[in-house]
């Protein structure tokens, strides 16, 4: 049983608990593909979904997941809501448990607030992205789609290419990846790159063919225009020239080898429209997981919050 | 008054003698004072040192009382065995006139407990732009000036200020940040602000300023300090400036010669300080700068803030620890019970070394000497519990932190301040 009262972070689950919850989640896609979409496992419980950053994919994806496993939700844009007023997370925190609810499922601009959110919080916390830090669904979600198509973790070349150093993303996928023994290879500008990360076992690559040579998985990050205006790259263009994945240098990963991205998106920036569109690409599967792993993720913490009653 | 019996650190070793206190004064350090009914402390296995001295302190008042004020954080002060202190500027109004400087030097006497000395700001509202009233602010008893909390941006303003103000003999307490690298940075950079995905804050920031304010003092050959060094390259600099004749003094703190940006994993806002906690290569250069002289003292930059101010986001977490109350137990811990220093060299660090620079009374335990004593035990253990803080900062990351060293008394000008 998964003991956890919240999802905070891959960065410190083992190998068992990541397996237990993919496992949950190839369950998941089994009971959603054969057309239940009216599960009972959530009923009489209320999740709140609490957004200080805009998204719609993910939102609607942890939406979805609660109202199929038969929660009420509640949708909390942050902009409208006394966050604006000036109340503190903290204060919110309280707010939201005296209304009783199960679960809070947060993104956040700031690394870490998930767990303050924790900390003040009976109702279990799910992080759906914290600035800098991780993004534990996406990363899980990601794993879903690759052990679905390769059988296992173990031993796949994962290539991550595009923003690492501003994305949740890479670092979550990296901390699950790494504990159930696949390799990671990054590749970026020098300014994308956050200081550190080959310590946490990334293999940091100096060209992008070194990246893509033999790779099983090959994982385009969003190139976001604001980090051109900081001062990161020159311009879209130079970016795509030299560190964009192609047709080209895709045919240097494995024959068999799959084509991720989390979204949304650039036509053209990090992956070109040719190999988005490619065969191999898994990018509409990951949504599908997406739904199924957050399923997964609610009823396993569920089970532990009622087994402790 | 009678000290008597205690191990008696002195600037070259420590001795077991008496002391007898007289009118505020060191009257004499001999063996054996005969009792005549005067009061006595019974000093058997303790140490006196010379009462602590810390020239870089936040006391927030006026402006900030809900985060400390003068009482609160004069009397955590006399817990922590200083006997004298510095603080800064940074209030609101801002100490960047007379008027401010006289009302915490009357406030601080109204108080008794530690001696305050005022720094005043080194340009008006710490902006970066006017100069302050310096002679002034000196004439009402400001002992030096800072910006600190804020950089001074303009190079041309910082090198008319510590040209101005060396008129005076007062030096330029140096916060060296160089803001637009900083770029809303909150902790260190490096292996830790990538685990936590928090921003880092290079060490070039700091190092750059340190640079900048060291080409200044060389050029106009006048002292400069620089407060709160936490880089293994800016302690570099400083070596290299002293060893070339550069009239430059520096500080570091506690928390950068006993810990790293580790402890920021977690979250604890009470670790967001500035500039920030930095790596172990850091903390080794920053002790062998503290043992080889390139850093001349140890301040605590008491920072205490209110809960609400640290109860939130990290990036919204107000930076500053709450340290005078730990300053000594970390020295003890961290440099006296490893072996690094012996106790008259933690002396001169924290005691002799600020007084020297500032041109303070104090600092040494010597005959016809202000009677500043701080009596302390220094195998006795603490765990550090920042709810019992005198201070109403209790923005410790230390809570649980096992030290040595406990402070018994602190003598002002003669007079008990605090018992233990």
């Amino acid at each position: 049983m998964l003991k956890r009262k919240d999802l905070l972070g891959l960065i410190d689950l083992n190998a068992e608990e990541l397996t237990e919850i993919l496992d949950e989640a190839s369950q998941m896609k089994k009971r959603l593909k054969a057309g239940d979409k009216q599960l009972t496992d959530l009923k009489g419980k209320t999740a709140t979904i609490l957004f200080y950053e805009n998204s719609t994919r993910t939102r609607t994806s942890f939406e979805l997941a609660a109202k199929y496993l038969g929660a009420t939700v509640i949708n909390i844009a942050a902009g409208s809501s006394s966050v604006a007023k000036g109340e503190t997370l903290v204060d919110t925190g309280k707010t939201l448990d005296a209304q009783l609810n199960d679960f809070l499922i947060m993104r956040h601009p700031i690394g870490g607030a998930p767990y303050l959110l924790a900390k003040v919080a009976k109702a279990g916390v799910l992080n759906a992205g914290d600035g800098m830090n991780e993004h534990p669904t996406q990363a899980l979600l990601d794993m879903l789609t690759m052990r679905e198509t390769f059988g296992t973790l173990k031993g796949l070349k994962v290539a991550i290419l595009g923003d690492i150093k501003h994305s949740r993303v890479a670092k979550s996928n990296l901390f699950g990846l790494k504990t159930m023994g696949a390799d990671v290879y990054m590749y970026a500008p020098e300014t994308l790159i956050p200081k550190g990360i080959d310590k946490l076992g990334a293999k940091l690559c100096t060209s992008r063919e070194e990246a893509l040579d033999g790779a099983d998985v090959v994982m385009g990050l969003r190139i976001q225009l604001e980090r051109q205006q900081a001062g990161n790259f020159p311009s879209l263009n130079e970016y795509a020239e030299f560190y964009g994945v192609n047709g080209k240098l895709l045919s240097l990963a494995k024959p068999n080898a799959i084509i991720m991205h989390p979204g949304p998106v650039n036509r053209g920036v990090e992956l070109t429209g040719k190999v988005i569109d490619h065969e191999k690409s898994r990018i509409e599967e990951q949504v599908f997981s997406g739904i199924a792993v957050r399923m997964a993720v609610l009823k396993l913490l569920n089970e532990y919050r009622e087994y402790l009653k | 008054m009678i000290i008597r019996n205690g191990n008696v650190v002195l600037e070259n070793g420590v001795v077991k003698t008496d002391i007898l206190v007289e009118n505020g004064k060191i009257v004499k350090l001999a063996e054996n004072l005969p009792t005549d009914g005067t009061p006595e402390i019974r000093a058997d296995g303790l140490y006196v040192f010379p009462g602590l001295i810390d020239m870089h302190v936040h006391l927030r008042e006026p402006g900030y009382e809900y985060k400390e004020d003068i009482e609160s954080g004069t009397k955590a002060a006399v817990k922590g065995g200083f006997t004298q202190i510095c603080c800064m500027p940074n209030t609101d109004p801002i100490m960047d006139n007379k008027v401010v400087v006289s009302y915490v030097k009357n406030r601080a006497k109204e108080v008794g407990a530690c001696k305050v000395h005022p720094i005043g700001a080194i340009t008006k509202g710490e902006k970066g732009e006017q100069l302050a009233a310096i002679g002034e602010m000196q004439k009402a008893g400001a002992v030096a000036i800072s910006d600190d909390g804020v950089s001074v941006k303009s190079s041309r303003v910082m090198r008319l200020a510590m040209e101005y103000a060396s008129g005076f003999g007062m030096k330029c307490l140096c916060h060296c940040e160089d803001k637009d690298l900083v770029d809303g940075g909150v902790m260190n950079e490096g292996l830790s602000s990538t685990i936590a995905g928090l921003k880092g804050i290079p060490r070039a920031a700091e190092d750059i300023c340190i640079a900048r304010d060291l080409a200044l003092a060389e050029s106009l050959d006048v002292p400069v300090h620089i407060c709160h060094v936490s880089t293994h390259s800016g302690v570099r600099l400083i070596r290299d400036a002293k060893r070339a004749g550069v009239k430059v003094t520096a500080e570091t703190c506690p928390h950068y010669y006993a810990v790293t940006d580790e402890i920021v994993t977690g979250f604890d806002t009470n670790t967001k300080v500035n500039p920030p906690i930095r790596e172990e290569i850091d903390k080794q250069a920053v002790l062998a700068g503290l043992k080889d002289g390139t850093i001349d003292c140890i301040v605590t930059d008491h920072a205490p803030h209110h809960i609400n101010d640290k109860n939130v986001e990290y990036n919204f977490a107000s930076f500053g620890i709450s340290g005078i109350e730990t300053s000594f137990g970390f020295a003890i811990t961290y440099l006296y019970k490893t072996g690094l220093m012996n106790l008259s060299e933690i002396a001169e660090k924290m005691s002799a070394a600020p007084a020297r620079i500032l041109g303070l009374d104090g600092g040494k335990i010597v005959e016809n000497g202000v009677a500043d004593l701080m009596i302390a035990d220094l195998d006795e253990e603490w765990i550090v519990d920042p709810a019992q803080f005198v201070s109403k900062g209790k923005n410790s990351p230390f809570g649980g932190y096992k030290l040595n060293g406990v402070v018994k008394y602190t003598i002002v000008d003669g007079e008990i301040k605090y018992q233990g």
